[in-house]
């Protein structure tokens, strides 16, 4: 089986990798570029522990094959933080407390910014469906729609 | 899980696609969006030896009404149907639909085109189209050919789709003055395959009663069910609840379920009964009807 060779731009610089088809973006990211940060959960496309964006849109990167992204860009958890300061997103899951064990907060983050990207001021409703593809299986939601909407809050001053 | 070995392959137009697929034969499959096919392979539940890509493709994504017909792109991207106003504002059933398939992360990916083609009577697609009356439109290596909805689900897992050609577009009649469809699915939680579901498209006539009427149902057979049974029972009658609910009866015996998870065959051929009346109502009063 071939492999090849592709350029994908992650966090906004180009990185080459060669590799074999069916390798999943989600091991390409954590073994070939060793950015952690995307969690691995169900690996069923279920969890979305895994979510990265993909030009911009939030996909769970364990059902894209890394040769798929090939040209494109991916923005991963890694990437949110700009000169030491969390993103207004990670703010939110800081101040209102918006994870226990921390395993689905990499796909929440990812699924919170793009939502933000979008809608500047998203109701509960909206939140609940736009991360209703992540699971967490800690706190129940209520602290992470919370973190949202202060970050959500935090861009509208801005 | 990481899929068995296959070759990938990323064609920029589709004579070329059609050409890997006529020289690979039941050894390739066509990747849409994937959201489907490769949980498969990582499953080790399908097996490829070559995947083609037809993402690559240009032209195979768009939405838009022409010639009497709403005509969607086999590559568009369910997130693209969920967020179109002229889905939204002329084919409610469309807009239900969408809401409901897998979530919103998976729509970013996953396809119109490749829900149908894949053939499973768990999605939600299907039974829509069947109430819709779509038609299909295929390329293969002689050309294009346009199949009837009707004549497309052959089995589980099954379509009429060869090895060698891809699903390029939907066509869907646009529907005519007092008329209106409705998706009602029953789903565990979010992103889980439809308990039953069914599919309801109606067009009234002057006098109130049911002129045209779509209706079938999704995951209770082996393909999506259409009942022209009770299709047939309400042509020509006012929607009254009585009406409705013989209707949805005969919707119901014409399914034919098994047991799992979500539930027993009774429960699921009632739930499709319940679903059937509820999708029908909705369908009428959004026709405008009572």
């Amino acid at each position: 089986m071939a492999t090849h060779k592709i350029t994908v731009t992650v966090n906004g610089a180009a990185r080459e990798a060669d590799v074999e088809s069916r390798l999943l973006l989600v091991h390409l990211l954590r073994e070939s570029f060793r950015l952690t940060g995307t969690h691995i959960g169900c690996d069923t496309t279920h969890c979305g522990a895994c979510t990265v964006l993909l030009d911009g849109q939030p996909v769970k990167s364990c059902t894209v094959l890394a040769v798929q992204a090939d040209g494109r860009e991916v923005s991963t958890v890694e990437g949110l933080e700009r000169d030491g300061k969390l993103h207004p997103v990670q703010e939110g899951f800081w101040e209102k407390h918006g994870l226990q064990c921390g395993y689905c907060t990499p796909g929440m983050l990812m699924t919170g910014c793009a939502l933000l990207a979008r809608t500047k001021e998203p109701s509960e409703q909206d939140i609940r469906e736009a991360i209703s593809g992540n699971l967490c299986r800690c706190t129940g939601y209520v602290n992470i729609v919370q973190a949202i909407q202060y970050a959500a809050a935090k861009l509208r001053e801005r | 899980m990481i899929p068995a070995g296959f070759d990938y392959h990323a064609p920029a137009t589709l004579s070329e696609a059609v050409a890997l697929l006529s020289r690979y034969g039941e050894g390739a499959k066509v990747l849409s969006g994937g959201q489907s096919l490769l949980p498969l392979l990582k499953l080790r539940l399908g097996h490829a030896e070559h995947l083609v890509d037809i993402g690559r493709i240009p032209g195979l994504e768009y939405i838009k009404e022409e010639g009497g017909m709403l005509r969607i792109g086999g590559r568009t991207r369910e997130s693209a149907l969920e967020q179109s106003e002229l889905i939204r504002g002329r084919y409610p059933i469309l807009y239900d639909t969408v809401r409901v398939i897998a979530d919103p992360l998976v729509r970013n990916l996953a396809t119109v085109g490749g829900n149908l083609a894949h053939g499973d009577p768990g999605n939600d697609h299907p039974a829509t189209m069947l109430a819709l009356g779509a038609q299909v439109v295929a390329v293969g290596p002689s050309g294009e050919r346009v199949i009837p909805i009707d004549k497309f689900f052959l089995g589980l897992f099954t379509t009429a789709l060869q090895p060698d050609e891809i699903l390029t577009e939907i066509r869907v009649p646009s529907p005519p003055p007092r008329s209106g469809g409705a998706y009602v699915k029953l789903e565990r939680k979010v992103g889980d395959y439809a308990t039953a579901a069914a599919a309801a498209q109606v067009t009234l006539g002057a006098n109130g009663a049911f002129d045209h009427v779509g209706l079938a149902l999704t995951n209770v057979g082996p393909t999506p069910v259409r009942s022209q049974d009770a299709e047939d029972a309400l042509i020509g009658k006012r929607p009254t609840d009585a009406v409705i609910a013989e209707a949805a009866r005969r919707a119901a015996d014409a399914s034919s379920p098994t047991p799992d998870r979500r539930g027993s065959v009774e429960y699921k051929r009632d739930m499709a009964r319940v679903l059937a009346g509820r999708a029908l109502k909705q369908a009428v009063q959004r026709a405008g009807g009572q």
